[in-house]
């Protein structure tokens, strides 16, 4: 019997074989915590007592970024005055959300990241195995060089077909939650493959893996392919790709097979991620805020698609338009191609790289009886700042096509336009 | 930790998430936890961060906890005096962080648990009942890394101790 992806990953890290069910102590490769959950991090280390970082450590200010209290500011600045002390790399304010620099600077096939944030598993796009923990784990990860794991069960999510115009990985990663539950994939690793998957882009799989915890799977996981290979070499950093790809007879817990090619545009409904309607059922809902970004949704192609169904479109004057780029990287490169420009022009306000919205911590706090629709990974009660407000989950095209109707739409309308 | 916890049920469905059980909207509170334990599952029950005493135990469906990986969220619990939450099962990140906080996760059938009744949690025998209720449920044992770590009062104290993961090889 072969191997999936994540024991062939765990196994070369640890130097022998490891089957799912398995408990071993492994390497880790890199490391992250951000503002919300490194100062605990750091305590646990500090309690340690140990002088020297135990690997490759990441922080990041990106959920509150630029700071709105002192308090805040206090937390970052103590991140900043650890990095420099200790030699951990810092980013600042202003240079994204941990997931996505992660995924353009510093995670490659076949390493092992830990992250105390539960996104973390959207480096898994990269054929890392990368897992959100608390802060303990990490804080003594930090300083050992280490955690524990256990081997997870592996979901194979093998996925046919074409995908609809103005249907996206988005789409198909709703459904997919929608279709396994909330706490369909507790404990396991999701490893996407089949046609479609190897025709997607790496900023595609990102989004799949990226979710993949809203399945409450510990992983989301995609082979390292061409396109890995591809997506490596425009940041850079050709060198650090290696293809690594799951055994043909692999023993998987579970195949789920999809065939998207009649899939529609997908929403989740308040307060769940796995309550999921496809859009025919939903359009017409009222809508008072959209916002286009986050970890899951605020790449490069993500602001394409947009913008390509706001051009020429003002946004509806019965709701307000955010957009938040998802790191410098993609700030730039949409200001280049004038897409900053599109939004702007339809009325949209651009949100500096970082979280922005999505946790509730500043901008983009809805009011009571508001309902907004965001790109992010989760709608639950209260997420977006207010517990008596409502979050609907969708893509990008879905998104956009929202903010010109001023309630949910089909982004589908958009294409013979 | 104690091996037997007793204490008066708060009760729970499915689904509680982290954001239910500490709200990002008190994301300024993280440094000063008694401030932000003041807030928790107010959005599930505004009664248990006011009414909560020491000891007491939260009863919960499927996936309790989902959601961020804020540890914040088991800490508050723990600041609340809760020492152990049972549950149908639990988001993965919360159930390691409870361990790694010294709170107890216990696995077990938690129908016909109701909020006020008198608990008993044998961690030991890995035994629940309901004293009000005269129910008794078995509970799944932790694994044991996860069980020496909560008899050490949680991982950084499990690492002081033994300089590193204590069970290395055994699986
Ligand atoms: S964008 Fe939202 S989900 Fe992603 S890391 Fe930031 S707060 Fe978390």
């Amino acid at each position: 019997m072969g191997y999936t992806l994540a024991e062939k990953i765990i196994a070369q890290r640890i130097g022998r074989e490891v089957r799912a069910g398995d408990f071993v102590v492994a390497p880790v490769d890199l490391l992250l915590a951000h503002e919300g959950t490194g100062p605990l991090a750091l305590d646990q280390f500090e309690a340690l007592g140990r002088d020297g970082l135990g690997t490759t450590t990441l922080f990041f200010c990106d959920h509150a970024a630029p700071s709105p209290r002192k308090e805040l500011s206090n937390v970052q600045k103590r991140l900043r005055t650890f990095a420099l002390e200790m030699g951990a790399h810092f980013h600042p304010p202003g240079a994204g959300i941990c997931h996505q620099i992660v995924a353009e600077q510093w995670a490659k096939p076949g390493q092992i990241v830990i992250g105390a944030d539960s996104h973390t598993c959207t480096a898994g796009a990269l054929a890392a195995f990368a897992t959100g923990m608390g802060s303990t784990d990490v804080g003594v990860a930090m300083t050992l060089g280490q955690t524990w794991l256990k081997i997870p069960e592996t979901c194979r999510i093998e996925v046919q077909g074409q995908l609809p115009p103005l249907v996206e990985a988005k789409d198909i990663i709703l459904y997919l939650i929608g279709l396994l539950g909330a706490d369909g994939g507790i404990y396991k690793a999701l490893e996407f493959g089949g046609p479609v998957i190897e025709e997607m882009s790496m900023e595609g799989r990102l989004t799949l893996c990226n979710m993949a915890v809203e399945a409450g799977a510990k992983t989301g996981l995609c082979a390292a392919d061409e396109v890995t290979r591809r997506f490596l070499e425009e940041q850079g950093r050709g060198e650090d790709y290696m293809p690594l790809a799951p055994d043909p007879d692999a023993s998987y817990e579970r195949v789920v097979e999809l065939d998207v090619s009649q899939l529609s545009p997908q929403v989740a409904l308040p307060h769940l991620v796995d309550n999921v309607q496809p859009i025919e059922e939903v359009a017409g809902t009222s809508i008072s805020q959209v916002f286009i970004g986050t970890c899951t949704n605020g790449r490069l192609s993500d602001l394409r698609v947009a913008a390509s169904i706001l051009r020429g479109h003002r946004v509806h004057p019965d709701l307000r338009l955010l957009v938040g780029p998802a790191s410098r990287q993609t700030y730039l490169a949409a200001l280049r191609e004038g897409l900053l420009e599109v939004f702007v022009e339809a009325g949209a306000v651009i949100l500096p790289p970082g979280c922005g919205a999505c946790v509730g911590v500043h901008q983009g706090v809805l009011a009571d009886g508001e309902r907004c629709l965001s790109t992010q990974n989760r709608n639950f009660h209260g997420r977006m700042g207010n517990p008596q407000g409502e979050i609907f989950l969708a893509s990008p095209a879905t998104a956009a096509a929202t903010a010109v109707k001023g309630q949910l739409a089909d982004p589908r309308e958009f294409l013979e336009a | 930790m104690e091996k037997i916890l007793r204490g008066k049920a708060w009760r729970f469905g499915d689904g509680i998430s982290t954001d239910h059980i500490t709200p990002g909207r008190y994301y300024h509170l993280r440094g000063n936890l008694q401030a932000l334990a003041e807030h928790t599952l107010e959005d599930a029950d505004p009664d248990f961060a006011r009414h909560a005493q020491p000891g007491d135990i939260v009863v919960a469906g499927k996936n309790f906890g989902q959601g961020s990986s804020r540890e914040h969220a088991a800490l508050v619990l723990k600041e609340r005096g809760i020492r152990a939450i049972l549950a149908k099962s639990f988001a993965r990140i919360f159930f390691r962080n409870a361990v790694n906080v010294g709170l107890a996760p216990v696995l077990c059938d938690t129908d016909g648990f109701e909020k006020g009744d008198e608990l008993e949690v044998d961690l030991e025998k890995g035994v629940v009942r309901n004293l009000t209720k005269g129910l008794e449920r078995s509970c799944d044992p932790l694994p044991p890394l996860m069980g020496a770590i909560l008899a050490d009062g949680g991982l950084t104290a499990h690492i002081m101790k033994h300089g590193g993961f204590k069970w290395e090889n055994t699986p």
